[in-house]
């Protein structure tokens, strides 16, 4: 039975025994403890994945000690987190301090809603998804001045300081990019864009326009996510830890579970809008081929593109050194989106004259 | 900047990050077959080290327990914190002559920076740097040591 049938199932199952309402909010509820029990795994999964890349492209060995090849250092991690004091300093403003990972926390489980995880899996299919993902992820933002703030600590402030100036500024280039799948699909609903990649992916249907809209969508992905090589609002070297100096124990955990949570989500969009989503690879008139990928389920396909982009954004943690301020915004505003805006000419020229596949 | 600078620019920049990609991705692939981490505490019987390790300082004595060092407290003067006290003593020679010699070299490992300047001073090569480095031990004296064996003496033909 595939996760859309079973999903089917209970949603019928709640509607016939149960009051509509009551039914609504059991469906919310379980929903909610779906998506807290994937940032659970994730947040696992993510770190771990993330120390064992790091290690093997350094040639180092990486965690080893805990469980078979170290596995489960992740989770004495998360116990230690748990366990230690959430400490709130004396000067700092405290509604604030203890909003901020709250918020930023908040900000990552909104952005899962539109999302489609699987064939028919999706908590929200909203006929404007793309633009929802867009207008909440720059959100997050909030958390991180306001944590910044909040904190009383010149590097917290500076830390925050340049997230929101990189995030504004890298906000541009990625809503060009996902505007080139847009106007290609000529739909903003999720569903609608996976549907439209039945014969191929945007990655290959789209020509060059396509190519180009990939690279700077990971690019502006890596720099709102802020991670290496655009980590400049933690830049350990520079700022101790950029706006989470002053946090500790679990307070700490939400910032730190939040930003490997964010990198799922925009590999999730970017594998949704470039990889197509749950759809299976399909190559062409070659029946049997595409006849073998069928059988893989959906939501293999969807999870394996989805962590393919974020072992990509792994390896350019672990190769590019950290850009500096300038070079940063250099690189947004003199680079990415001057072509993002010819790209966005080019596509639209292409989808009009209707050259894509 | 001219238009081809810039184009020049994204094609250069987006090569030279491509040939970084490869290498930490080449290295990923084979991680498995050349791993740089010494695994210390187990690998501790057949650790090797590099020749050129400082460690401590050591006094080498041969089969007959004999040194080369003749007390004339070179690395004691070339040492900058203090770490060398010689104490010398005169022998007789055969001819009836007082001659120089070594009672005790002390050697403060808990002063010492390894900086290798009394090896390079020594004139003989009497003392030298080991490859050892777990000095740990509950009490500072011990750290204090005496680095001619009892009962050596100076090697025949060492002036």
């Amino acid at each position: 039975m595939s996760f859309e049938a079973l999903a089917n199932w209970i949603h019928n199952w709640l509607y016939e025994t149960l009051h509509p309402t009551v039914a609504l909010l059991v469906e919310f509820a379980i929903v909610g403890v779906l998506i807290i029990g994937l940032f659970a795994v994730l947040g696992l999964v993510l770190v771990m994945m993330e120390r064992k890349v790091s290690s093997w492209m350094q040639l180092r060995l990486g965690p080893n000690r805990i469980g078979p090849w170290g596995w489960f250092q992740t989770v004495a991690d998360t116990v230690k987190l748990i366990v230690k004091e959430g400490m709130t300093p004396n000067n700092v403003d405290k509604l604030l301090f203890n909003l901020a990972p709250m918020l930023v926390i908040v900000v990552s489980m909104v952005i899962m809603a539109p999302i489609m995880f699987a064939k028919g899996i999706q908590i929200w299919d909203i006929n404007i998804g793309v633009l929802f993902v867009a207008a909440v992820s720059s959100l997050s933002i909030i958390g991180v001045l306001m944590a910044g703030w909040a904190s009383n600590n010149k590097y917290s402030l500076l830390g925050a300081m340049r997230s929101g100036a990189q995030i504004v500024s890298y906000e541009l280039s990625a809503g060009l990019s996902i505007l080139v799948i847009v106007v290609l699909t000529g739909s903003l609903k999720m569903s609608d864009i996976v549907m439209a990649q039945a014969d191929g992916w945007w990655l290959f249907k789209g020509h060059v326009p396509a190519i180009i809209a990939f690279v700077i969508f990971i690019i502006a992905a890596t720099a709102e996510t802020n991670r290496a090589p655009f980590d400049l609002a933690e830049a350990e070297s520079e700022l101790t830890a950029g706006f989470h100096t002053e946090y500790s124990g679990m307070k700490f955990a939400l910032f730190f579970l939040a930003e490997y949570v964010n990198i799922f989500v925009v590999c999730a969009i970017g594998a949704t809008l470039f990889l197509g989503g749950w759809m299976p690879f399909h190559i062409g008139s070659w029946e049997g081929f595409n006849h073998v990928m069928d059988y893989i389920p959906s939501s293999v396909w969807f999870f394996g593109k989805t962590f393919l982009l974020i072992f990509v954004i792994m390896w350019f943690r672990w190769t590019f050194p950290r850009l500096r301020i300038d070079q940063l915004l250099s690189l947004e505003w003199k680079y990415l989106l001057p072509i993002s805006m010819f790209n966005i000419l080019l596509v639209t020229i292409i989808a009009l004259a209707g050259w894509h596949f | 900047m001219t238009l081809k600078q810039y184009f020049k620019d994204i094609f250069t920049g987006v090569k030279s990050l491509a040939t970084g990609m490869r290498v930490t991705g080449g290295y990923f692939l084979r991680h498995h077959k050349e791993k740089i981490t010494e695994q210390y505490p187990d690998n501790r019987d057949k650790l090797v080290l590099a020749e050129r390790f400082r460690g401590e300082v050591v006094m080498t004595h041969d089969d007959n327990n004999e040194h080369a060092c003749t007390g004339c407290t070179a690395c004691e003067l070339a040492c900058p914190n203090g770490t060398i006290k010689i104490i010398t003593k005169f022998d007789m020679t055969p001819e009836g002559k007082k001659k120089k010699a070594l009672d005790t070299f002390i050697y403060h490992l808990e002063l010492c920076t390894m900086c290798n300047l009394c090896v390079e001073a020594c004139p003989t090569s009497a003392i030298t740097m080991a490859p050892t480095f777990e000095h740990s031990v509950f009490d500072r004296s011990q750290l204090i040591k005496k680095l001619n064996k009892p009962g050596s003496k100076i090697r025949e033909g060492v002036e």
